[in-house]
């Protein structure tokens, strides 16, 4: 049976979800190919209206945009920017990401959550980027959220999984697709996070960065397939905690 | 010839005195800057201070004044390398680019060392929308979508509704409007906030006040306190970011750097939304002056207070003047920067092919490079141009 995961109605195979912000243009269409990636995030604000090289043009056609609302401070600039996504025809998927704090960029739950209200209501695939907090989880998934993205770590730091704890938790108690996003730096971190079970993983610096980028994009690639094999298959008992004892605790039991 | 009254001490306004139609904000960042810079004491730091510094996820102000002070000198290959791992994870390859528009250059004041002074014999101008309008169409040709609109700083010259108008024209063309004019205060920074503008620069010049009154010796600008809170009020007014500097090499470079990072640094706390941009102009060192004056800002110097700016601010935009030479230039955004100017006229109305600019220039730029020409050299570096990375909500 052929494993795939749904955002709204749409159906992907691929686990994969690349950035698009940090690339040179030229290397878009080799990353976007080597990771095989079906869905790739497009900040609004770098859609150029203008006459020279414009980012949606090195874009592979066939993949899913997910337009997100970056520059966004608040809920009601997050909304702004996702009607103007509409409007330039972008979709209905749309990323939130509202960020009053420039120095760490880390997402506010609150706006955040607010904002996946309103736009789940107007009908848009709402994916919001958070701080991997199970309360604010919760409101997401009842504001109309079609997954919910935490972050790993930092933006941009590459430091992995570092909220792995509280992702877990998300994981385990949110009944939508979770997807790691921000933070994962090297194909071991995104293969750990689909062992734990997330759905899909999201990612940027990493592989704009690299040295031989669509070797990155396909090293990832690999790993997220690899981790997602992992959990399908179920982890081995050895990884339990506790060995079993010889002679049981329960063992008294009579009748 | 015509005498000049402030030339005489005795003349000059106190510097340190609000004119009264000058805003006066609850802040106290000035004496934290002051007092940071004061204590400041850069002959300390040892080689280890900076290698600790270059060991650290976030940097302290301690580091960032390590990283300023002459032990780091030598560890400058290491600093730039981190540096520029930095500005990978932060911006990626991208490298945003803009032009500067002068739009008028009245100017009330007299600043000893600038071409725009009032005493200085020059043609004045000032564009009207007409010809505005005709220099914003020939700079939209060549693909620019940000645009940095200057005045001189005359309040009589260029009042703030005229550049209001100025920035409403603009938006019809521009996806980015940046203001570099006279500091005003809240109101009218949120006036020309709605008028389309959403990045404000001032540069201070020098934090050291006492120099600073040697230098600016009338008009408005004369009032460092006036001038050091412009960015406060900006924020207060709405402005989405603001931009600081330092001229280099007008005071202490080494003290100056360090308080433009640090009025940064305590700005962006105050006000954590606010994007964070620092330029980085310098004196140019005479040749045959004074080979050996520690405090001339060499190219080696400029990197070295570059890439302290982005160790210490890894977040914030770091712009490189057209007055460096295009190899400095084309190398420094490999490493720190990420935005750079192009096709710039500092001239009034000087951005029209085959016409004389109506206005003489500000000075005189050492890289008259073509917004085509810096393109291809950003790709040459392996990074990619961006004409804008922004969106007005």
């Amino acid at each position: 049976m052929k494993d795939t995961w749904k955002l709204g109605d749409h159906e992907f195979t691929s686990r994969f979800i690349l950035g698009s912000g940090k690339y040179s243009l030229d290397l878009i269409k080799a990353a976007v190919e080597n990771a095989g990636a079906q869905i790739i995030t497009l900040a609004l604000r770098r859609a150029a209206t203008g006459n020279v090289a414009n980012i949606l043009d090195y874009i592979p056609k066939g993949v899913t945009l997910l337009p997100n609302t970056s520059g966004a401070r608040n809920a009601e600039e997050a909304v702004r920017i996702a009607h103007l996504a509409r409007e330039v025809g972008c979709g209905d998927f749309i990323k939130i990401e509202c960020i009053r704090d420039s120095k760490y960029l880390l997402p506010d739950n609150y706006e955040t959550a607010k904002a996946t209200e309103t736009l789940a209501k107007e009908g848009f695939v709402v994916m919001p980027y958070m701080y991997p907090d199970l309360n604010a989880a919760r409101d997401m998934a009842n504001a109309g959220a079609a997954c919910i993205m935490p972050l790993g770590a930092p933006i941009g730091t590459n430091k992995g999984l570092a909220t792995k704890e509280f992702i877990k938790i998300l994981i385990d108690e949110i009944d939508l697709p979770v997807i790691v996003d921000a933070g994962i730096g090297k194909p071991s971190q995104a293969c750990e996070a689909m062992e734990m079970g997330a759905a899909a993983v999201m990612a940027n610096t990493a592989i704009a960065t690299a040295g031989d980028i669509p070797a990155m994009a396909e090293a990832f690639r690999r790993a997220i397939e690899a981790g997602r094999g992992a959990y399908l298959a179920g982890t081995g008992r050895v990884l339990e905690t506790g060995a079993a004892a010889s002679s049981p605790l329960t063992g008294f039991l009579a009748d | 010839m015509e005498k000049i009254k402030e030339l005489d001490p005795k003349n000059r306004i106190d510097h340190m005195t609000y004119l009264p139609d000058m805003e006066v904000i609850d802040s106290d960042l000035d004496k934290r800057v002051v007092n940071a810079m004061n204590e400041y004491d850069y002959t300390l730091f040892t080689e280890n201070d900076v290698l600790a510094a270059l060991k650290k996820d976030v940097l302290s102000p301690r580091d960032f004044g390590a990283l300023l002070s002459p032990a780091a000198e030598p560890l400058l290959e290491r600093i730039a390398r981190r540096a520029q791992t930095e500005t990978r994870k932060h911006f990626g390859n991208s490298v945003m680019m803009f032009t500067p528009v002068y739009i008028a250059n009245y100017c009330e004041n007299f600043c000893v060392y600038c071409g725009f002074n009032r005493h200085n014999k020059i043609r004045r101008a000032k564009l009207d929308l007409e010809e505005m309008k005709r220099e914003f169409e020939a700079i939209a040709k060549t693909g620019l979508q940000e645009v940095l609109i200057l005045t001189g700083e005359s309040r009589k010259g260029s009042d703030v509704r005229y550049i209001g108008e100025a920035c409403r024209l603009a938006r019809k063309y521009f996806k980015v409007i940046g203001l570099e004019v006279y500091p005003m205060n809240s109101d009218e920074y949120k006036y020309l906030h709605e008028c389309g503008a959403d990045y404000v620069t001032v540069f201070q010049e020098t934090y050291n006040s006492d120099k600073y009154e040697t230098l600016h010796l009338a008009g408005h600008k004369r009032i460092w306190p006036y001038r050091f809170n412009a960015q406060e009020r900006a924020i207060l007014g709405g402005m989405r970011g603001v931009g600081f500097a330092a001229l280099l090499g007008l005071d202490d470079f080494r003290k100056d750097g360090f308080a433009t990072g640090y009025h940064a640094y305590l700005l962006q706390q105050k006000y954590p939304h606010a994007e964070i941009a620092i330029s980085c102009p310098r004196l140019r060192p005479i040749i045959n002056n004074d080979k050996i004056n520690p405090k001339d800002v060499h190219e080696r110097q400029l990197l070295q207070v570059i890439c302290a700016y982005r160790l210490f601010l890894p977040f914030a935009s770091i712009t490189i003047s057209t007055r460096e030479s295009n190899v400095f230039r084309k190398h420094v955004i490999s490493i720190a920067a990420t935005k750079i100017s192009a096709g710039v006229s500092t001239g009034i109305g000087g951005h029209i092919e085959g016409e004389e600019a109506k206005g003489d220039a500000q000075f005189k730029i050492n890289d008259s490079a073509s917004v085509n020409d810096v393109y291809r050299e950003i790709e040459e570096m392996g990074m990619q141009p961006v004409m804008s990375d922004y969106i007005y909500v």
